[in-house]
């Protein structure tokens, strides 16, 4: 998951200049679309909102969460909970890197016990991001699910993890990247490929999802 | 954060401390879950030596460090091979051949662990060292004010009390003013350092580049002030510290009761501070000497929350230093 690197930034072409073309993938109507249709699933396969909690992962999981809430109550009338997790502290290279990534807030609003736990990312790629929110989330007691939902899985997975609801699937190579820009979080609702070659080296180090 | 120890406040930036105040922010969120335990610190080794006795500050040491996954090893001085005469730098690289990752002292002579933390490459944390400094007491402090009053610049924060012996007194100097409070001590003129308050702008002055608030403020960063009604008049924080019963038989003040009579914390004297001020102290209390009962326990204390924030705070601390430390060749 891009969101929890320290910078937070989208890292959008306009940073670097090695950009060599942008292609759009998700354009503000076809975020919109695919959420309400992954609102839609969450709803069919857990028959109905009484059960699912919505989390959120940092950085841009969390207005995901917050927009397919708004999408359920919409649908069906229901508040489902949306809580906000901030996986630092379950990070698999803690240590390997100089500084100690940033935290940042969790917030789990309910209890998680035989609830539907429904984690919500932007992005997909090497599962390492959703390995450490699965052990975050087991620390608030025993759900009877968790589910993965995510706009973009661009492959690349270096752990056996798969998405239960996803906005787009988009093969990359790994030296692309995807942007997930959010009105919340960058004042516009876009997803873009962006490729970069000099990311390759980085993407290995950091075993981060881009 | 890129250090090694932690040994005062007396070199950290204002971003410094800002960020191990937002990371402390994070830990007590973990404080309140149900198993109070996150994996950061797995594998590492972290011993706590005190030298001194101590009952809060050691175990909050020891449940931060549990809370973090680390393995905590404790010792005190009477049982180790301090009794056979070991030195204290011998003892430190004992514990480091060991494998300890991280080394937590508390030792009654001031400075003793910045001579461990140069003979070490694992991380020290000065858990309290004779006069002279008690840094996580003093970020505690910071994190509890910031916590209730949202920011801590501008805010006026009185430390009563016996403020010449005062490790606790000393961070809590360094840490608000550099957060952009202005401090002001009060006590007996026997048991304040002479000079203190040139001493702390010069420092404030020398740390000035790194952009604290109290570079700009320096003037009147602290000040000192011998009337008590006078020294809380707009006060947001009210802090006592401990009197220590042996200073009276120094000299240093007459009698526990006439001490009492001028710097208790009473009720009539919170009242003159700012409407909701809040009551702070270090710990262990004596009760009806520096602070009144009603007043330690009234609706203004947040004496409990300092604790409980202490072990927030130390978390905090562990989780940044073990990342810093991996790049102490840079």
């Amino acid at each position: 998951m891009a969101t929890t690197l320290p910078s937070g930034s989208s890292q959008g072409p306009s940073e670097g200049s090695a950009a060599v073309a942008d292609t759009p993938i998700l354009d503000a109507e076809g975020i919109r679309r695919a959420l309400t249709r992954i609102a839609h699933e969450i709803l069919e396969r857990n028959q109905g909102p009484e059960k699912v909690i919505l989390v959120g992962l940092r950085r841009r999981g969390v207005p995901l969460a917050g927009r397919l809430a708004a999408l359920i109550q919409q649908f069906e009338g229901v508040d489902v909970p949306v809580g906000q997790l901030d996986i630092t502290m379950y990070r698999d290279d803690l240590g390997l890197r100089g500084t100690q990534p940033e935290m940042h807030p969790t917030s789990m609003p309910h209890d998680v016990t035989e609830r539907s736990v429904v984690l919500v990312d932007d992005v997909l790629y090497t599962g390492r991001t959703i390995r450490a929110a699965l052990d975050a989330v087991l620390d608030y007691g025993r759900p009877r699910q968790i589910q993965l939902a995510v706009l973009v899985d661009r492959g690349h997975r270096e752990l056996p993890i798969r998405p239960d609801y996803i906005g787009k699937n988009v093969p990359t190579a790994r030296h692309e990247e995807i942007a997930v820009r959010l009105e919340e979080t960058d004042g516009r609702d876009e997803v873009v490929l962006v490729r970069r070659e000099e990311r390759i080296e980085q993407d290995g180090r950091e075993g981060d999802e881009r | 954060m890129r250090r090694k120890d932690v040994l005062d406040l007396d070199d950290f930036s204002a971003e410094e401390l800002t960020e191990v105040l937002d990371s402390a922010v994070s830990m007590k969120e973990v404080l309140a879950r149900p198993i109070k335990r996150v994996p950061p610190l797995r594998g590492k080794t972290i011993v706590n030596c005190f030298y001194e006795a101590s009952t809060r500050t050691r175990v909050s040491f020891e449940l931060a460090a549990k809370n973090l996954s680390a393995d905590v090893v404790n010792i005190t001085a009477s049982g180790s091979s301090v009794e056979k005469g070991e030195t204290l730098v011998d003892t430190a690289r004992t514990l480091q051949a060991l494998g300890a990752d991280m080394v937590i002292i508390r030792h009654p002579h001031s400075g003793a662990p910045y001579l461990v933390a140069r003979e070490l490459d694992a991380c020290v944390i000065n858990a309290g060292d004779g006069w002279h400094a008690h840094p996580t007491q003093g970020l505690l402090d910071l994190f509890t004010v910031r916590e209730k009053l949202g920011s801590l610049d501008g805010k006026k924060i009185v430390i009563v009390g016996d403020v010449l012996h005062s490790r606790v007194a000393r961070s809590d100097i360094w840490g608000f003013t550099t957060l952009g409070a202005q401090v002001v001590l009060c006590g007996p003129p026997t048991l304040m350092p002479p000079g203190i308050e040139t001493a702390i702008a010069e420092g404030l002055r020398r740390k000035g580049g790194n952009g604290g608030n109290g570079a700009t403020k320096e003037h009147a960063a602290v000040r000192v002030q011998y009337d008590l009604d006078k020294a809380v008049e707009d006060a947001d924080v009210v802090m006592a510290l401990r009197i220590q019963k042996e200073r009276q038989d120094a000299g240093l003040f007459p009698s526990l009761r006439e001490y009492s009579r001028l710097y208790c914390l009473t009720r009539a004297r919170i009242a003159r501070a700012k409407f909701g001020a809040l009551v702070m102290h270090p710990g262990p209390m004596n009760e009806g000497i520096e602070i009144a009962p009603d007043v330690a326990y009234g609706v203004q204390s947040v004496i409990e929350e300092q604790v409980t924030n202490g072990v927030a705070v130390r978390m905090a601390l562990m989780y940044l230093l073990a990342g810093g430390r991996s790049d102490l060749a840079v």
